[in-house]
């Protein structure tokens, strides 16, 4: 599906013709990100990060197919096996690097991509479908992240794995085997490490067909744009290529440098010491934490310190920290408010810049020793976001009176002009 | 429906997160929130030698006459209880030994092996493809000889502690008598028990290793080299450990200025392409 005044594909030549007729991947690819897919004008460089989360995406499976060449999934050997990659394999500390900080790039630009959607409300009709797969999308990616973090066997990785899993034993009655079951033992060990690495290794092929999936209902009501006006005419939009192609390219190249000076010169930063001590379950780490792109989560896990009309307080922060990300799944029924962009609606904006920064705090607790006063900031930040989405969201778009809305994309990039 | 649902649902998870809030401000003004741990009192930051250490920033590079003084002073002082088992002696060539010189290091030093004839366990002289053996038959033999605490394998040690190149520096002259006796009085169970040495540096400021450095000229530098002071060894071994684990580290940096070079190449290349080809289309906004 694509607008009528879409570029049609044209096979140039004799093999392109023969293509075309058996099996016309030139004509997908054309359509899909090539000048047969007409995508608004207007859009700024938060639409950049579509495409990064796609090049992080490979990126990840090209280093990690590496990497799993020169590793091995045995509790005795695993982190003997990233030094060896660390030290002996050609190039091999650049493929580790580069995955590790990759991971945390993929995070940065999928929560950029997010933040995009809670914004100008991407996730509105008709894009309800994309906004639900990018969710499915972020929760593969989470699960995927945290098995990855395991596989170095270091401090983190094993504890991490304990605490994490322990957090199924909060579920009443079942818990307790449920861990046992899901770790293949009482504590993370052989069993638990080599089925982290078997999924570790389907995952990101399964986050691929989601992707897939997520790029197809995309293309069915096109991209949304900073007005949140729908696309009206062919003056509205520009041919993906060589339009975005070329924009998305710089956007491509400024990422790579940030991501250049991160890999090559500070390549520990983002990772935690106790993860170069190998895996000991016989001595616990002062302060266990997960990877910072789990932090606000983790934060809101940690708030939860009393239980609450008889359920026990680790049961509501497990629910909690799910029910946290779960919950935008109904997002495109909770907001109700016939306009997208945040731009024409004053209240809403206000309310987003509240969560971006009641976000920050919450990952800021989340990394933060459980003591005070991060619990007591961790607990009414938790509170606030809660509020945000379930109360505050549907509340909003009832009583607030959006701006007026320019008639279409050409009149808001060209004003008064476009009109005459 | 689904509206009036979620803002119930929503109220009560803040009214759940909330309580959990109210029960804990309560009992902080009815009994306060504690001091602060001995740790954030008497516990001291690791700072670096004067001048800090050469492979520090983007350009930085192991300086190859510290690394060797360092291997110097590992092999003469820590190697009597510290184990090295990521790095192999034909590492040695890449901090300057030549390949005679990594031979004879390492034939020098005995590692585990089997008799030829029976098969029974054995000592060897190593080779160049050897790794570090560890001074330890296994972890009971290092606790038993250490009053019950392992002496950690020094591989990765800069990188498993924070600010670890500087971390090791400080620690190695960190030793002394306890500080302030006020601050130590307040908190009795961070006195330094028998078989524990005071050092601020170290986490809980109590540490099972005897000071390893305690007078000047304890390792005896070669002609040419600086004075053997407890700091200039203590730096010297900090600069050895850092190679250690991080060997790669002057690669890295040399093979990323060259990438980020071409990076920021490609990307000027990319935005003049991308202003050349968005200059047909009127983008700026007038409303």
């Amino acid at each position: 599906m694509s607008f009528p005044w879409a570029t049609q594909y044209e096979p140039q030549n004799g093999f392109t013709k023969w293509m075309d007729e058996r099996l016309p991947l030139p004509r997908l690819v054309y359509n899909a990100v090539g000048a047969g897919y007409p995508v608004p004008r207007n859009l700024n460089y938060m639409w950049n990060f579509g495409v990064l989360a796609g090049f992080c995406l490979v990126l990840q499976i090209v280093t990690g197919v590496v990497l799993a060449m020169h590793y091995a999934a045995d509790a005795s050997v695993a982190f003997g096996k990233v030094e060896h990659i660390m030290r002996d394999v050609n190039w091999g500390w650049l493929m580790r690097y580069a995955h590790a900080n990759g991971a945390s790039f993929f995070f940065i630009v999928i929560y950029m991509h997010i933040f995009r959607g809670f914004y100008y409300s991407s996730y509105k009709a008709p894009r309800e479908m994309i906004w639900l797969l990018g969710v499915v999308i972020y929760l593969l990616m989470m699960a995927t992240g945290f098995m990855g973090y395991v596989l170095p066997w270091g401090q983190m990785s094993f504890w991490g794995a304990q605490v994490i899993t322990g957090l199924f034993e909060a579920i009443p009655l079942i818990g307790g085997p449920l861990k046992t079951r899901l770790l293949g033992g009482f504590a993370p060990d052989d069993a638990a490490l080599n089925r982290f690495f078997s999924l570790h290794y389907l995952l990101p092929f399964v986050i691929a067909g989601v992707v897939i999936l997520h790029v197809w209902a995309l293309h069915i009501p096109g991209s949304s744009n900073p007005t949140g006006v729908e696309v009206k005419q062919e003056s509205d939009t520009v041919p993906f290529h060589p339009y975005y192609t070329a924009k998305d390219g710089f956007g491509l190249g400024v990422f790579m440098i940030l991501f250049t000076i991160m890999v090559f010169f500070l390549p520990n930063m983002l990772g935690h010491p106790d993860n170069y001590i190998e895996a000991n379950p016989l001595s616990t780490p002062a302060l266990i934490v997960p990877e910072w792109y789990y932090w606000p989560f983790y934060a809101i896990l940690r708030a939860f310190t009393v239980d609450f009309m008889f359920i026990p307080a680790k049961l509501l922060g497990v629910i909690a920290m799910f029910a946290a990300i779960l919950i935008w799944f109904i997002l495109p029924w909770l907001d109700k408010s016939p306009v997208r962009s945040a731009k024409y609606r004053p209240l809403y904006r206000k309310f987003f810049w509240i969560l971006m920064v009641d976000l920050a705090v919450l990952f800021y607790c989340g990394g933060a020793p459980a003591e005070e006063p991060y619990v007591m900031m961790s607990q009414i930040a938790t509170a606030y976001y809660f509020l945000h989405f379930l109360v505050i969201l549907p509340i909003v778009s009832q009583i607030e009176t959006p701006k007026q809305l320019p008639n279409s994309i050409t009149d808001a990039v060209l004003g008064s002009e476009g009109k005459a | 429906m689904i509206r009036p649902l979620s803002i119930l649902v929503g109220l009560g998870f803040s009214v759940a997160v909330l309580w959990a809030f109210g029960s804990g401000a309560y009992v902080a003004m009815t009994e306060g929130t504690g001091e602060l741990s001995a740790e954030y009192a008497i516990h001291e930051k690791p700072h670096g030698p004067e001048g800090g250490f050469s492979f520090e920033g983007p350009l930085g590079k192991f300086d190859r006459a510290q690394l060797q003084r360092g291997f110097q002073v590992y092999k003469e002082v820590c190697a009597a209880c510290h184990g090295l088992k990521f790095v192999a002696f034909r590492n040695l060539q890449e901090i300057g030994f030549n390949e005679a010189e990594v031979k004879a290091i390492a034939a020098a030093t005995p590692v585990p092996g089997i008799d030829r004839n029976t098969g029974e366990a054995t000592t060897r002289s190593g080779l160049p493809t050897d790794y570090f053996p560890s001074p330890y038959a296994n972890d009971v033999a290092a606790a038993a000889a250490n009053n019950n605490a392992i002496p950690p394998d020094l591989s990765l040690m800069t990188k498993a502690r924070k600010d670890g190149s500087n971390y090791v520096y400080s620690l190695l002259k960190g030793y002394g008598e306890p500080g302030d006796p006020e601050v130590m009085a307040k908190y009795p169970e961070f006195e330094t028990g028998a078989g524990l040495y005071f050092n601020k540096y170290f986490k809980n400021v109590n540490i099972a290793m005897a000071p390893p450095l305690t007078t000047d000229g304890q390792v005896t530098y070669a002609e040419g080299n600086p004075e053997p002071t407890i700091q200039q060894m203590s730096a010297d071994v900090a600069a050895f450990l850092s190679w250690a684990a991080e060997p790669k580290m002057e690669e890295r940096k040399k093979t990323g200025l060259w990438f980020l070079g071409f990076m920021i190449f490609v990307t000027i290349l990319a935005y003049l392409s991308k202003k050349q080809v968005w200059a047909g289309l009127k983008t700026g906004r007038k409303d």
